[in-house]
C-alpha cells in the first residue's frame, strides 16, 4: 500500500488508512489526544488529497475494528446492499462526493446507494466536505419516520421536549412539561433524562407524561431515557413506553462500556414493536456524539468521527424513529470550542442522513467548553438550514440536572419562522386546536404554562 | 460625489434622525442650501435638554433568588399558579417571550450566569487564601496554562518532576491524614469554602488523635493526582479538596475526594467523594468538614475506601 503526495513541493506519505483518516479530519482536540491528529496544516490537506483518491473498496475492505472482532463491523458490513455496492466500489471519495453535490443526483439516488455505503465510507467522504457541502448535502436528504406523529418531513422542524429535573421531581417535570407545550415543543418527543435510573422512578415519569398526553390527546410521544434494561422492564410490566432510547458507541467494547450489546438491542427493539403505546413503525431512539468511544478507550486507534459514523451504522438496524448527537457534550478534550463543536455538529447530522437514519441534533456544550449560547445559536440556524429534523427544547436552554446548556424552549419557534417551517403535521393540528398556534406562529396564548392547568391534569 | 451632495445627504440623515428624536439639539448647523426647495434652514421647537448627570441607575442583584425566580409571562391564565409553577423547580420557567425570543431580563440573567462560570474556569486561586493556611504550591505536569489543563486530563493528574522533589523535602511522611487542596475547574470553588472547611477539618483531626501531614496546594489538579500523593508521602487517607466544573451561575462548589493509601492504578472506584459542597443549598462547608473527619476514621477502621469500603462495611 502506498499513500502518498506532493504539496507545495513537500512529499507526504501515510502508513495506513487508519492514519489517513485521522489526519484528513479538521481540527479536534481528541484526534490529538489520540494521537490521530494530522501534525500540521499542510499535513492535513495531504491526508484530504490523499483520501480523495482511495477507492469506495477500499475503506469497505478496512473497517475500523475487523469484521471478526467487533460485533458493531459485523453489523455494518452485513447490511450492505451488495448490488448498489458492486456498482460503486470503484468510485473513489472524492467522486462519491461531487456525485452527492451534483444536481443531477436526486435524493432517490442517494437513497439507493446510501444502502451501499459502509460507516467508513461515510466518514471518508465527511472528511473531504466543507461546513456548506455538509449544509447543502444534507438538505438534499430527507429520513421521516412516524410513531404517533411524522418526523423529518419536508418543511418541518420538531423539538424534544426535555424537562429534567435534579431529583426526578415529577410535579416540577410536569410544570417544566407544561411551559414547554406552550412554546409549541415536544413533537419529537417529551423525554427525560432520569437522574435515578431505577424501575419505580422510571416507570413513574412514564405514568405522569402518558398522563399528559393522554389528558391532552396530544399526538406526540414519551420516553424516559434511563438504561436500556430498565425500559425493558418497564415494557414487560405494561408501563405506558412511546419511543425506547439507548446511547450506543461505534464499536462493541464501546457499547460494552455503555452495558449494551447488539443481542440487548435487538431484544428491546422487539419488546418495542410488542409493546409501545403509539402506531410506530418507529419505535427506536438513540443518542450518539463524537469522542464516545475514545473516552472508553474503546476506538482502536481510529479518529472519533469514523467511530460516530458507525453509530448511524449500528442505529439503522433498528428503524430508528429518531437518532440525535449530543455534539458538545463530551467537553473540550475532545470538542474544544465552539468552532469544533459547530464542525462535529455539521458532520453528525450529514453523516446520519446519509446513513439513512432520521436526524436531529442537540447543540450543546459544557461550561468548561470555549462556547456560549450564542455559538450554538448559531449552529442551530446552519442545521435548520440543512435540515434537521429536530433539536432540544429545555427552559432557557439551561438543563438543571446534566448541567450543561443547549437550545431553549424559544429556539425551536424563532427557527420555524425564520425558515418558514412547521411542527410535525399532526402536532401543528393539536396545537392549532387548542388556539396556541395560528399558520404556524404562536398566539398570544403561548408561552404561559398555566394555559395547561385548566383540564385539571395538575 | 460632489460638495453639494454630500450636504443633501448629511442633511436628510439629520432630518430622519430628529424626527426619531434620537437627535437631542437641533443646534448642528445645516447649510440652507442642503435643503432642496427652502431658502432657510427650517426651525424646530428645542425638545426640553435632558442632563445625563441627572441618570440614576441603581440595580439589585438579579442573581438574587428574589430577582431570579419573578414570573415575566405577560398575562398569564393564572398569575397565582405560575408562581407555584416556578416554585417547584430550579429550570427556568415561567420566563416569558418577545415574539419567540426571550426577555431581556432572562436572556441578562443568563448570561451572567455563565460570565461567572467562565470567570472561576480561567483564573487561579487567590495566593492570599493560600498562604493563610501556609499551603505551598506545587504543580502537576501541566506546564502551559489553563487551555492544556483542560486538553490533556492525563497530564493533570501526573505530579510534575519539581513537584515531587518539594514534597519530598518539606512534607512528613506517613501521617494518618494527608490533606491536599486542588484548584481543579474552579478557582472560586475553593475560595469560597476553604475558610470555612479548613478550621473544622484541623480541629476535628487533632480531637480524633489522628496526626495530619504538612498540607499543601496543587495547581492544575486533577483527581487522579491522589495517586502519585500516596505514592510518594504514604498516607494512610488523603483528602483531596478540589473545586467542581462550574454549572450554570454556580462556580463555588467543591468536592473532597477521600483515599486510604491511595497508590498507582487507583481509580473512581477506589475513592469515595462528597461532592456539591457550597453554602446555601449545597452540602455546607462546616458540615462537610464534620462528615470527612468521621469517614476518615471509618476509613482507618475497615482499612479500605471505595467500593471496598462499602463491601467491608456491610
Amino acid at each position: 500500500m502506498l499513500l502518498r503526495t506532493k504539496l507545495h513541493g513537500k512529499t507526504y506519505e501515510f502508513p495506513d488508512i487508519r492514519l489517513l483518516m485521522g489526519k484528513a479530519n479538521e481540527e479536534k482536540s481528541g484526534d490529538q489526544l489520540a494521537g490521530v491528529a494530522a501534525l500540521s496544516a499542510a499535513e492535513r490537506i495531504a491526508a484530504r488529497l490523499v483520501l480523495a483518491e482511495v477507492p469506495l473498496w477500499a475503506l469497505r475492505e478496512n473497517p475500523a475494528m475487523p469484521y471478526e472482532q467487533d460485533e458493531v463491523t459485523r453489523v455494518i458490513q452485513d447490511a450492505v446492499d451488495e448490488t448498489v455496492y458492486s456498482e460503486i466500489k470503484g468510485w473513489t471519495v472524492g467522486e462519491l462526493r461531487e456525485w452527492l453535490l451534483a444536481d443531477s443526483t436526486s435524493e432517490e439516488n442517494i437513497r439507493r446507494v446510501s444502502n451501499g455505503l459502509t460507516s467508513e465510507i461515510v466518514a471518508a467522504v465527511t472528511k473531504l466536505m466543507s461546513n456548506l457541502d455538509l449544509i447543502y448535502a444534507a438538505h438534499k436528504i430527507h429520513v421521516t419516520a412516524h410513531c404517533a406523529n411524522t418526523i423529518g418531513a419536508p418543511g418541518t422542524l420538531a423539538s424534544r421536549l426535555q424537562p429534567n429535573h435534579p431529583t426526578d421531581l415529577p410535579e416540577a417535570i410536569r410544570a417544566e412539561i407544561y411551559e414547554g407545550l406552550s412554546y409549541g415543543a415536544g413533537d419529537s418527543v417529551i423525554g427525560i433524562n432520569p437522574s435515578d435510573d431505577s424501575y419505580s422512578s422510571v416507570s413513574r415519569l412514564l405514568d405522569m407524561t402518558y398522563d399528559v398526553i393522554k389528558t391532552w390527546q396530544i399526538p406526540t410521544q414519551n420516553c424516559v431515557l434511563a438504561h436500556v434494561t430498565t425500559q425493558m422492564k418497564c415494557l414487560q410490566s405494561g408501563s405506558p413506553v412511546g419511543l425506547v432510547f439507548q446511547s450506543i458507541s461505534g464499536s462493541q467494547k464501546g457499547c460494552e462500556s455503555f452495558g449494551i450489546s447488539v443481542g440487548m438491542l435487538d431484544e428491546a427493539y422487539e419488546l418495542a414493536k410488542k409493546h409501545c403505546v403509539p402506531a410506530g413503525p418507529n419505535f427506536m431512539y438513540f443518542e450518539t456524539g463524537q469522542g464516545s468511544a475514545l473516552s472508553a478507550d474503546a476506538h482502536n486507534g481510529w479518529d472519533q468521527l469514523t467511530l460516530e459514523a458507525r453509530n448511524y451504522g449500528l442505529a439503522k438496524r433498528y428503524h430508528p424513529f429518531q437518532v440525535n448527537t449530543v455534539v458538545g457534550f463530551i467537553g473540550p478534550e475532545y470538542l474544544y470550542d465552539a468552532r469544533q463543536i459547530q464542525r462535529a455538529g455539521l458532520e453528525d447530522h450529514f453523516m446520519g442522513k446519509l446513513s439513512g437514519v432520521p436526524m436531529g441534533v442537540d447543540a450543546c456544550y459544557t461550561n468548561h467548553a470555549r462556547a456560549d449560547q450564542n455559538s450554538i445559536e448559531n449552529l442551530a440556524v446552519l442545521l435548520t438550514a440543512a435540515g434537521c429534523n429536530y433539536f432540544m427544547a429545555i427552559p432557557m436552554g439551561d438543563d438543571s440536572m446534566l448541567s450543561y446548556q443547549t437550545t431553549s424552549y424559544h429556539d425551536t419557534p424563532s427557527l420555524r419562522q425564520l425558515f418558514n417551517a412547521r411542527p410535525a403535521a399532526e402536532f401543528e393540528a393539536w396545537l392549532d386546536s387548542i388556539g396556541l398556534m395560528k399558520n404556524g406562529v404562536l398566539t398570544e396564548l403561548a408561552g404561559d404554562p398555566t394555559f395547561f392547568l385548566k383540564r385539571g391534569a395538575g | 460625489m460632489d460638495e453639494l451632495r454630500i450636504n443633501e445627504i448629511v442633511a436628510a440623515v439629520l432630518r430622519e434622525l430628529e424626527s426619531q428624536g434620537l437627535l437631542p439639539t437641533t443646534s448642528v448647523p445645516t447649510s440652507p442650501a442642503s435643503v432642496p426647495g427652502t431658502s432657510a434652514a427650517i426651525p424646530v421647537a428645542k425638545p426640553p435638554r435632558m442632563d445625563v448627570g441627572q441618570l440614576n441607575i441603581d440595580l439589585p442583584d438579579p442573581a438574587l433568588e428574589a430577582q431570579r425566580y419573578l414570573p415575566r409571562v405577560h398575562n398569564p391564565k393564572d398569575p397565582a399558579a405560575l408562581k407555584e409553577l416556578i416554585a417547584c423547580t430550579p429550570a427556568r420557567i415561567g420566563v416569558g417571550r418577545s415574539g419567540p425570543r426571550t426577555r431581556t431580563a432572562s436572556l441578562l440573567l443568563f448570561q451572567g450566569d455563565h460570565a461567572i462560570t467562565q470567570d472561576a474556569l480561567y483564573r487561579d486561586v487567590d495566593q492570599k487564601l493560600l498562604d493563610d493556611y501556609s499551603l505551598f504550591s506545587v504543580q502537576t505536569n501541566v506546564t502551559e496554562g489553563k487551555e492544556q489543563y483542560l486538553l490533556r486530563p492525563d497530564l493533570g493528574r501526573q505530579l510534575s518532576e519539581d513537584a515531587k522533589k518539594t514534597l519530598a523535602q518539606r512534607c512528613v511522611r506517613n501521617p494518618n491524614v494527608q490533606l491536599v487542596v486542588g484548584d481543579g475547574l474552579s478557582a472560586s470553588a475553593i475560595e469560597s469554602n476553604l475558610r470555612l472547611i479548613m478550621p473544622v477539618l484541623l480541629q476535628g483531626f487533632q480531637s480524633a488523635g489522628l496526626t495530619v501531614g504538612t498540607p499543601f496546594f496543587v495547581k492544575y489538579c486533577r483527581v487522579g493526582v491522589m495517586n502519585d500523593i500516596g505514592d510518594l508521602l504514604q498516607p494512610e487517607v488523603l483528602i483531596l479538596l478540589i473545586g467542581e466544573r462550574p454549572g450554570l451561575g454556580r462556580a463555588e462548589s467543591m468536592s473532597a475526594y477521600m483515599g486510604y493509601k491511595p497508590h498507582a492504578g487507583n481509580n473512581d472506584a477506589d475513592r469515595d467523594v462528597i461532592c456539591n459542597i457550597f453554602e446555601k443549598g449545597g452540602t455546607n462547608p462546616m458540615e462537610a468538614g464534620a462528615f470527612i473527619v468521621q469517614f476518615a476514621q471509618k476509613m482507618r477502621q475497615y482499612q479500605a475506601s471505595g467500593v471496598k469500603l462499602k463491601l467491608a462495611a456491610k
